[in-house]
């Protein structure tokens, strides 16, 4: 590689590393992912002048993939709901995993322009990276797709559990290594693909187990894995630049899971290996849920106590996202600002659905980002609010975590909502959370249910909270 | 007589010297042919490779760890954009020397990491414009 290439490349790189850096706070982050797109322009110029010919064939074709491409890609960024973020997430992980496995079979067909041996004699190094790329890619892509499908309720959101799930697993990635070693010995064609043809099944067996609130940890893992499929590329490619990306795509993803994992207190291995939720909601069902006494509330009862506290919490959960009803909250709390009450937001690290997901949607709302708070900010200030507003949040404030070790749940980090003076819940009903635990919070006298959809039923607080002035 | 005899050895000597420089080229030949190869064989790319890959993982942990959890959607859809430079493996196929398998399976993977890197890049444009501060005249204006 020339050395003018090589030093384009070293600039994309460390144009990456800053576009990830400016992501520290909300006032650097425009110009951070400026760089980003920086990098990539100076990553994508470069490599023309490296290709091995340029015909107007490569031309026409760069230049039609990158139109159609990108205008796809433009149109989906711009139509895309907030909401929806999730599911297009994992959406765009599935296409990084497959144009990994493209690659990897371009480079196959054609190790000579890849300089990476000739047909049928690829060196043996390459193809043991080649072979981990094109495993973890697959895997990415069918194991996002699960994802996608299961976030945009195309399928249900319930771990799929069938017997011999974790030993059918462990074969199969048994001979994942068995195949590549084959392929390495004998170059053959049938091996790669059926590589290809095992880790896609991989993928998709590995996703299906695990339900819809451990999501947020898949997202993240998954976008680990596209990370380490473009290292794999990157070795195989013998360029430095798709290996120090895919590391620090790798190392990003990474820590996300592991911080989504801290906060349901539950390891990694757990979630990959799923099934949670699904068979703890018998044991919901068998609880004393229908002899014991709530007390449920108007949307006036509720708008007559937030407007005579001095400080409210809205703690929002997955069911604001589902019920779009960030606007409203916003809404509701202008009004109370005008009021005089001090409002803000506490937000779990896994509430919703990916990383960061109720902080995007309150931004949507035209929510100041310093006025939400994260867990260990915001907790001790539940003791002095007078009213925590949790909507369609459920599991992250049970207070089981805390003093039932039986539960599912213990161990987890919640939000303290029980300490406020009066604690509101907008629930569609008395159903469990996603753990399939029964919320005690619901029966203490100082709380409050106000059923009915998150949105509907913030709008009429708006409304009660207008009218009677 | 000399003359001749002297005339003969500078000959003798000029082709001697002729040979022995086609012979010190030989060797300077091999030895560069050498150091080429062993810079080939003794410094593989594997190692050189691993050298960058885990400095990588340890700017990328540290990096990560500062991202504040506020942004830590903007951050996967923008690592998932930056990740599409997998899209220069897919050029090289592009400009192979031959049409078949390899340069159709680069177009596709062209297309693919295209839609990526203008979504991924533009959705996290989208989501960073809407974070915003408290707005100070809020207190100030009355």
């Amino acid at each position: 590689m020339l050395i003018a290439t090589s030093l384009a490349y070293l600039a994309a790189a460390v144009c990456f590393i800053m576009a990830l850096r400016g992501l520290s706070s909300p006032e650097t982050a425009r110009t951070g992912n400026a760089y980003g797109i920086a990098g990539m322009a100076i990553a994508i110029i470069t490599s023309l002048f490296v290709l091995p010919q340029f015909s107007v064939l490569a031309a026409v074709l760069i230049i039609a993939g990158i139109a159609i491409g990108g205008a796809a890609g433009a149109h989906i960024a711009r139509t895309i709901k907030m909401t929806s973020l999730p599911q297009l997430v994992a959406a765009f992980h599935s296409l990084v995993g497959l144009a990994a496995v493209f690659i990897a079979a371009a480079a196959y067909y054609a190790p000579e322009e890849y300089r990476i041996g000739t047909d049928g004699d690829i060196h043996v190094g390459s193809l043991i990276e080649m072979s981990l790329g094109i495993a973890i890619g697959a895997i990415t892509f069918t194991g996002s797709l699960v994802a996608f499908l299961k976030l945009d309720g195309r399928m249900s959101g319930k771990p799929l559990v069938f017997p011999m799930q974790h030993p059918l697993n462990a074969a199969l990635a048994a001979g994942l290594v068995l195949l590549i070693l084959l392929l390495c010995t004998t170059q053959s064609a049938f091996f790669f693909w059926l590589i290809i043809l095992v880790s896609l099944g991989l993928g998709f067996l590995l996703i299906l187990p695990i339900g819809g609130a451990d999501m947020p940890v898949v997202v993240s893992m998954l976008n680990s894995y596209s990370g380490w499929a473009a290292c794999g590329i990157g070795f195989t490619l013998q360029n430095p630049l798709l290996i120090i990306t895919g590391a620090l795509v790798g190392s990003s993803g990474a820590i996300l899971s592991y911080i989504m994992c801290k906060g349901m207190n539950r390891s990694i291995f757990n979630v990959i290996l799923g099934g949670f939720g699904g068979d703890a909601a018998a044991g919901a069902a068998a609880g004393p849920a229908g002899d014991r006494s709530f007390k449920s509330g108007s949307a006036d009862d509720a708008a007559f106590i937030m407007k005579n506290a001095s400080s409210v919490i809205v703690v929002p959960g997955y069911g604001m996202a589902v019920a779009q009803a960030q606007h409203a909250v916003r809404e509701m709390a202008d009004i109370l600002k005008k009021e005089g009450v001090d409002v803000k937001y506490a937000i779990h690290p896994v509430a919703g659905r990916m990383p960061g997901h109720m902080n995007v949607l309150l931004a949507e709302a035209n929510v100041p980002y310093d006025e939400v708070f994260e867990l260990e900010e915001i907790n001790r200030d539940f003791g002095q609010a007078d009213v925590a507003y949790v909507i369609g949040a459920n599991d992250v404030t049970n207070p089981a975590a805390k003093t039932d070790p039986s539960s599912p749940i213990y161990g987890m980090p919640i939000l303290d909502v029980e300490k406020a003076k009066t604690v509101l819940f907008i629930k569609r009903s008395m159903g469990a959370g996603y753990a399939g635990v029964e919320n005690e919070l619901f029966f203490r006298p100082n709380t409050m249910m106000l059923f009915g959809d998150a949105k509907k039923v913030t709008e009429e607080i708006v409304k009660a909270m207008s009218g009677g002035h | 007589m000399d003359a001749q005899n002297y005339a003969k050895n500078a000959a003798d000597l000029a082709t001697n010297a002729q040979k022995l420089a086609e012979q010190a080229a030989n060797v300077a030949n091999q030895a560069t042919q050498i150091a080429t190869d062993q810079a080939q064989q003794g410094m593989p790319f594997i190692v050189t490779g691993l050298t960058v890959f885990v400095l990588a993982v340890f700017v990328g942990y540290y990096v990560v760890w500062r991202v504040t959890p506020a942004l830590h959607s903007p951050l996967m859809s923008v690592t998932n954009a930056v990740s599409s430079v997998i899209i220069v493996g897919a050029l090289i196929a592009t400009g192979a020397h031959h049409f078949g398998f390899s340069m159709v399976m680069g177009f596709l993977a062209v297309i693919l990491a295209s839609v990526n890197i203008f979504g991924g890049f533009m959705v996290t444009q989208r989501m960073l414009a809407m974070y915003k501060k408290k707005a100070p005249a809020q207190g100030a204006k009355k």
